[in-house]
């Protein structure tokens, strides 16, 4: 009896998911809001799992009654910002979620469109990247690697995501840092997923720059040594410096946050302001964050734009530097 | 030892009857999205995320195995039946497999292409429950040169797909290369052949090319020739399923296509498709049916694919368990499930997960055993498609391609390039130039290319590390073998002919 009915349930789970599980919750429906999710990338990328995970505290914290998630992919976010500013204008229960992949994008595709013209809710988490080294390597301490690229940078390949990402941008200003010339930098880039781990874990390549979870469970089993991570300050659980002070005065974080489409009203827009922030100072919400090593950098409205205008300008100008502006 | 009684644990945990019905769930709906192109295993795993916060971390990856495998089965139905493959593994499927559902072998076809399945996908799973931590050591010694080099290895070896004319099989083949080359380009992030559309800087999808020039190119092909009468589709011929001939010449192809197919899905950057255009090409070898390959369709050129694809499936699987890295976007969403649950898939994976790893193990052996038990009778239903009129069946056939070009990514650019291809896969057919080779240089080139330049950016220009690592070296030399051994084998055997006064030996 006990397994027929936990089938019966299941099935009905698996079966509804597909419509973002909008049945959860129909009793709030009178006074919670719906809301509607724009996100610029494929299904499974960070962009959509940060939807996602929104769509699940919101609801489960009864801020919002359901959400509708639309993915509009490609070419780092460029292909769907264009429909979002058009399409979805005015729409104040709407949000799109991006990030500084988005702004390295717009930048290096020559995009029509950039991020000034929606308006930005709020910057919720940050990844900060590591810089990694195969075991065997001889470089001990971050110290040890920038040496070794000043003294003749062609000799250091670095494997990280695809070029012009936050990955080759952190490499870029690491570099600058120190006083080596971007253009004589080698970055070999891979499309993401295992492949720069491979190469690092096959020796292949000298040291590794990608975001502290794609690396921290090699981390852990003595694989890869940890040399310094992006991030403000050290990290609990997390045995390395970071860059600052390892003496490299850089810190990075690939930051994820939301914007609402452009004109939408300043009652909307103050509403949705506070229904992000209350999301994210949720206990829900920081469990997930912990799951998923993403750092809370809650920013929002005026600040986060103040920001966003800074990032931009920080990241053309790297992007120049290492010849993709 | 240690693994059979891991294995025995894992299928105490895959057999209670809730994580059963999970797995019959996950091939019902894996088989489904397979047969639909446009919706592939990744994207319907992505959509189903939202179940792991309902359910335990077992039954949602078996529910996921279940659809990873199932979407492998269900990619060959419609390469086979409509010529429009639903995943980029099985396009070669539709090479042979298409040929024989026209002349009355469509059964047989999808017969050999799901006992091939289960078979290699066996075969695959027992590789990955044994071997996994010898095949990661394997496939960890590839770096970017021994890439090429593979890349190198096959290019030499589909030359045979090439079709009757070298000049018209390069031709298409260099189609292939440019429509590979379209989009950012991953090394420099510069655009390549996009005319500044911004839907053209993720380069254009292999399935809209595929279906673009089989399904969409064959259609206008048979609209234009309506009335000339020929070409005319024979419903079923013979028995249903396999005969004795075509299960004695299946079978070796199904091992071959298993042995290729296995370790090359286990390498981080190997994929699905290679060890298919691989297996073709030795198939096509070695078959002692030449003549039936692209006339009537050669059953070793459906069995050894399939197998190799679904072995490639569960090689896939290898890195991801052993090492927590994806290699396939499915795999990649696969791993973002484990993280929704508070696991950090890694080295230690085996280890600390070990109820999820062999649980998972044991559901992939029962997913196998399903999808067989699922998909033969199945087979019945299927080639009665074949028995609709040619005017109704090709304008479904339209119908479907258009739907599910849609279906992968909303964009109605993409629509515009189907069509666009449908006509120049319609000009091709016209004037005798294989389709199949643009699909092979679309998907060769920018792994060759990537993979090429990687290895000279960490060489810094240096070009002996193609012939200094020894993995690199013995993969161009097999390639160097497979180019004038062929030449050689005919000047000895044309020397032994003319005289028994010559030795072959001072040749």
């Amino acid at each position: 009896m006990l397994n027929r009915r936990r089938f019966l349930t299941s099935t009905a789970a698996a079966g509804a998911a597909g419509f973002a599980a909008l049945h959860l919750s129909p009793a709030f429906a009178q006074d919670a809001p719906q809301i509607q999710i724009f996100v610029p990338a494929a299904p499974g990328g960070g962009w959509d799992q940060t939807a996602r995970t929104m769509d699940q505290v919101l609801r489960s914290e009864k801020l919002i009654s359901g959400s509708q998630i639309t993915n509009v992919g490609g070419a780092g976010g460029t292909v769907g910002l264009p429909q979002f500013i058009s399409q979805w204008n005015g729409k104040g229960n709407s949000l799109m979620v991006a990030g500084m992949v988005m702004v390295g994008a717009i930048i290096a595709n020559k995009s029509a469109n950039n991020l000034t013209e929606v308006t930005p809710i709020a910057r919720l988490t940050g990844e900060f990247e590591a810089l990694v080294v195969p075991a065997a390597s001889p470089f001990k301490t971050a110290a040890d690697f920038v040496a070794a690229l000043k003294a003749d940078p062609t000799k250091v390949p670095v494997a990280g995501g695809s070029a012009g990402g936050s990955d080759h941008i952190l490499f870029g200003l690491i570099a600058k840092t120190a006083g080596v010339p971007a253009a004589n930098l080698s970055y070999v880039p891979f499309a993401g997923g295992g492949e720069a781990l491979s190469a690092l874990l096959g020796n292949q390549v000298a040291a590794g720059i990608s975001g502290y979870g794609e690396f921290s469970e090699q981390v852990k089993a003595g694989a890869l040594r940890l040399l310094a991570i992006s991030a403000d300050k050290r990290q609990e659980g997390i045995d390395a410096p970071t860059l600052k002070e390892a003496g490299i005065d850089v810190e990075l974080f690939n930051w994820r946050g939301v914007f609402a489409p452009p004109g939408v009203s300043d009652a909307d827009k103050a509403a949705m302001i506070t229904l992000v922030e209350t999301m994210a100072k949720s206990d829900a919400w920081a469990t997930e964050c912990k799951n998923r090593n993403w750092t809370q950098i809650l920013l929002t409205g005026d600040a986060y734009a103040k920001f966003l205008a800074e990032d931009t300008t920080r990241i053309a100008a790297i992007l120049k530097d290492l010849g993709l502006a | 030892m240690e693994t059979l009684s891991h294995l025995a644990h894992g299928f105490s945990v895959a057999f209670t009857p809730v994580n059963l019905m999970w797995c019959l769930l996950g091939t019902t709906l894996g088989t489904a999205i397979g047969v639909l192109p446009g919706l592939g295993p990744a994207l319907t795993i992505a959509l189903l995320l939202p179940i792991t916060y309902q359910v335990a971390p077992e039954a949602s990856f078996i529910l996921f195995a279940g659809i990873y495998y199932g979407a492998m089965y269900g990619g060959s139905t419609t390469s086979i039946l409509l010529n429009t493959p639903g995943e980029s593994a099985t396009i070669v499927t539709a090479l042979e497999g298409n040929r024989m559902a026209r002349s009355g072998r469509g059964g047989a076809a999808l017969a050999t292409s799901a006992i091939g399945s289960f078979v290699a996908g066996t075969l695959g799973t027992l590789g990955v429950a044994f071997l996994a931590p010898v095949v990661v050591k394997f496939a960890l010694s590839f770096g970017p040169a021994e890439y090429f080099s593979l890349m190198v290895l096959a290019f030499i070896t589909v030359s045979a797909v090439l079709g009757s004319s070298s000049v018209r099989g390069l031709t298409s083949l260099f189609i292939g290369f440019v429509i590979g080359m379209i989009g950012v380009d991953l090394q420099t992030g510069q655009p390549r052949f996009t005319f500044g559309m911004s839907q053209l800087l993720d380069g254009v999808d292999v399935i809209v090319v595929a279906v673009g020039l089989f399904a969409v190119g064959e259609t206008f092909y048979m609209a234009s020739r309506r009335y000339a009468g020929k070409d005319e589709i024979v419903p079923l011929k013979g028995s249903l399923y396999m005969t004795a001939v075509e299960w004695a010449r299946s079978w070796k192809a199904w091992l071959r296509g298993a042995l290729l197919g296995f370790p090359i899905g286990a390498l981080p950057a190997g994929g699905a498709e290679i060890p298919t255009f691989l297996s073709y090409a030795i198939e096509k070898k070695l078959s002692k049916h030449k003549e039936e390959f692209g006339t009537v369709g050669a059953i070793e050129g459906v069995a050894g694919p399939e197998a190799a694809n679904n072995a490639s499936a569960a090689g896939v699987l290898v890195p991801m368990l052993t090492l927590g890295l994806p290699t396939s976007a499915t795999a990649a969403i696969m791993l973002s499930a484990f993280q929704s649950y508070g696991i950090n898939p890694g080295p230690m994976l085996f280890m600390t997960q070990a109820n999820l790893v062999w649980g998972l193990i044991a559901s992939l052996f029962i997913a196998n055993i399903i999808l067989v038990i699922l998909n033969l009778p199945l087979i019945g239903l299927w080639v009665r498609l074949l028995k609709i009129p040619a005017p109704q069946l090709y304008a479904g056939i339209l119908v479907f391609a258009t739907v599910g070009t849609y279906g992968i990514s909303q964009s109605p650019t993409d629509l515009v390039i189907l069509y666009l291809l449908g006509g120049a896969g319609f000009l091709m057919r016209r004037f005798d130039f294989p389709t199949a080779p643009v699909i092979i240089g679309m998907i060769l080139w920018p792994l060759a290319e990537t993979q090429f330049r990687r290895a000279m950016t960490i060489s810094n220009g240096d070009w002996s590390v193609f012939y200094t690592h020894p993995l690199s070296l013995t993969l161009l030399t097999l390639a160097f073998i497979g180019l004038i051994g062929p030449h050689i084998w005919a000047y000895i055997e044309h020397r032994r002919r003319r005289g028994p006064e010559h030795v072959p030996g001072d040749a």
